[in-house]
């Protein structure tokens, strides 16, 4: 299969390593990988800001880099809540509505891909450690993605999967929220830290770097010695 | 002045850092939601009663006009005198109307939201009434001289000690930490307030059209005792409590029960039709009904978000937000605080004013999938967003996105921007966490990310 795997801004930047696990990934089931090199961001901040025509300037260049791509598949539950869901709400009544549309049936988030779309859980991947999963609230709650993260770590060998308690309560990150309401999203992500903490895990693992961003933020200014991880680079490990 | 945005960050400033208010929350709202997913199991098909509740509400607020009729009529047929109040002011003068034409002096009230919107306690009072809570939730915070907490449990923040303190201090028990001698001395108080008391005044969770009756679900039989004793009894309520059919509460009782405090159904149902009829040997000799509009028509007249109108008020969207859980209910300044909240104030009391309650959400959803009826909470959120930036763009932000979008649709200009980016990340451990810091929002908490030297795209284009 041709697939068009979009990175996005803060995951291209800061979390490089999530994107080559993910190509590595795939390019072992034997797909073809393009990355376009105009693609950077979906508009989501402008769109969650309310500013829709600043996010439609940059969400339109995506619908004409992806018009032609034959599935996309997106390295974040929240891009890809963006494509997903939202883009069809903010062209809605516009030339782009039906380009939008197209493209939100076209996209996946990367474990939904997986085992979705591709069929696969075992990936032969090995990770001797202890972790707990997060769920990033859009990819759970916009896409419905509860179970693929979870099939996919079930086959992955050595790794120990033990749930927190409330695993599916935000993290506090938030996008803009977390800088504009910094007090609130930290008290959050204090609380999501306290749980995973509860577990005796060594990682945390989960399938959006944004919600990783936080807690690992978190994590690091309290010095502890719990690591997050993005479940693209659990799988890529043999 | 300060504005009402600075007043609410300053106030989840303090309460976020307060360690006890946040256990405190956290246990009860945890233990409420073990119970309330035991109940939920109960449920043949829980999606399913919540897609069939939600159509009900549907269909009696897009046909509010017909069916508020259907319910005045049919009370007033009974002999009950319905008012309607545009406002608060109107609902306001209309009970103390009533009170003063009757000469009483004291009312005993029953756990009413719209009564804390229109600030009635405060304006009988100045008037020269005593008013009584009934609800031992809200009579504790009337005590401490609070608005409630959180709409359901008024007075959550409150431990069994905090309780025992107040009472020793404003009623002269003796401490104590049991709950059952905690009700005993409220009630104690209460039950005499109920006999010398001329007025009763209730909310209404339900308001049948069907059958013109309002339908008050309670636990501690408080309500029944407002309704039953005094000679006059007054139900103040909001327009959007309509219920086409008497049948739908068959629905909508277990539910309210189910999502509000986990229970298969509250203790005592009851519905009230009319003053006493001839006849019949109890009851009040008379019985009013306030609806009160309050701008709720205004909700209605928004295409996008009346279905905010839905609201049964039984707070489960506060009790899983992670916002209220940190914030705690008072932090808010609003009536009904917690996702519902952010979504309506805004509605009811000025898009600028309360916008940042919509922004002060990291748009999670759990609020909207934990709503019994079925409103499109978040969502609403993003669409208040939408409107308050429209209306009036913050400069600021509307440059910013601008430039971003400039820069982040040309991968010249991004690149540029991530190797100065990368060069000058090399400053920042000199001003990081400090006010010269550009990051200062992330980083007085948390650390940040560094750009990595060689990002995703320079990776990609090394290999081919």
């Amino acid at each position: 299969m041709n697939v068009t795997l979009f990175i996005p801004c803060f995951v291209d930047l800061m979390f490089p390593k999530v994107g080559i696990s993910m190509v590595q990934i795939l390019e072992r089931l034997g797909h073809t990988i393009a990355c376009p090199a105009e693609l950077a961001c979906c508009g989501q901040p402008a769109f969650n800001s309310g500013y829709w025509d600043e996010a439609r300037t940059v969400a339109v260049k995506v619908l004409r880099e992806l018009k032609d791509a034959e599935v996309v598949v997106i390295a974040s539950g929240s891009c890809g809540a963006m494509l997903k869901v939202f883009c069809p709400e903010l062209f809605a009544g516009t030339e782009h509505a039906e380009a939008a549309g197209a493209l939100s049936k076209r996209c996946y988030e990367f474990s939904d891909f997986l085992v979705n779309k591709l069929g696969v859980t075992d990936l032969g991947s090995r990770f001797p450690a202890k972790v707990t999963f997060h769920d990033g609230c859009h990819g759970l709650r916009e896409l419905g993605n509860k179970k693929p993260a979870r099939q996919l770590l079930a086959k992955v060998r050595g790794l120990e999967l033990v749930e927190m308690k409330d695993a599916e309560v935000c993290c506090g990150f938030g996008g803009t929220f977390a800088t504009k309401f910094p007090m609130i999203s930290t008290a959050m992500g204090e609380v999501k830290c306290a749980s995973a903490f509860e577990t005796g895990a060594d990682y945390i693992v989960s399938n959006d770097s944004s919600c990783l961003m936080q807690v690992q933020g978190l994590l690091d200014r309290q010095g502890a010695k719990l690591k997050t991880i993005h479940l693209a680079e659990v799988l890529a490990q043999s | 002045m300060k504005s009402l945005a600075q007043g609410f960050k300053d106030q989840a400033g303090q309460i976020t850092r307060d360690l006890r208010h946040r256990e405190i929350i956290q246990t009860a709202l945890r233990k409420y939601e073990g119970v309330r997913d035991k109940t939920k199991a109960a449920f043949q098909d829980w999606e399913a009663a919540r897609q069939a509740a939600s159509a009900i509400k549907w269909e009696g607020i897009n046909h509010l006009d017909k069916y508020l009729v259907e319910f005045a009529d049919k009370l007033e047929a009974r002999g009950t005198k319905v008012h309607w109040a545009s406002n608060g002011q109107q609902a306001r003068d209309i009970v103390l109307g009533i009170i003063q034409e009757r000469k009483a002096r004291s009312i005993i009230k029953s756990k009413a939201m719209t009564s804390e919107e229109i600030h009635l306690n405060e304006a009988l009072e100045k008037a020269g009434f005593e008013v009584v809570e009934s609800d031992l939730g809200e009579f504790i915070v009337q005590l401490r001289k609070e608005a409630p907490y959180h709409i359901v449990f008024p007075a959550m923040h409150l431990t069994r000690g905090d309780i025992s303190e107040l009472f020793a201090r404003e009623l002269g028990s003796a401490p104590t930490q049991s709950p059952e001698e905690l009700t005993m001395i409220a009630r104690r108080v209460l039950r005499q307030k109920y006999i010398t008391a001329d007025i009763g005044l209730t909310g209404a969770n339900f308001a049948i059209a069907e059958t013109g009756m309002v339908s008050i679900t309670e636990n501690e039989g408080n309500a029944r005792l407002t309704a039953a004793l005094p000679k006059v009894m007054i139900t103040l309520l909001g327009i959007e409590k309509i219920l086409p059919r008497l049948e739908d509460l068959a629905l909508f009782l277990p539910m309210l029960a189910t999502a509000g405090t986990g229970q298969p159904l509250t203790c005592y149902n009851s519905l009230y039709g009319g003053p006493r009829q001839a006849g019949e040997t109890d009851g009040p000799e008379e019985y009013h009904v306030v609806l009160l509009d309050n701008r709720r028509t205004e909700l209605l007249a928004d295409a996008e978000q009346r279905d905010a109108l839905h609201c049964i008020r039984c707070g489960a969207c506060l009790n899983v937000c992670p916002i209220f859980r940190n914030v705690g209910g008072h932090t808010y300044g609003t009536t009904y605080s917690g996702p519902i909240g952010s979504v309506i104030t805004p509605h009811l009391r000025g898009l600028q004013d309360w916008k940042h309650l919509s922004f002060a959400s990291s748009l999670c959803g759990a609020c909207t999938e934990a709503c019994p009826v079925k409103i499109d909470l978040h969502h609403h959120l993003l669409q208040n967003r939408r409107n308050a930036s429209k209306q009036k763009p913050s400069l600021f932000e509307k440059l910013g996105f601008r430039l971003f979008a400039f820069i982040i649709n040309r991968p010249r200009w991004y690149g540029f921007v991530k190797r100065a980016g990368w060069l000058v990340q090399k400053l920042h451990p000199w001003v990081k966490g400090t006010r010269l810091d550009p990051a200062y929002g992330w980083t007085k908490t948390r650390e940040l990310p560094p750009i990595a030297r060689q990002t995703f795209k320079e990776f990609w284009r090394s290999r081919r």
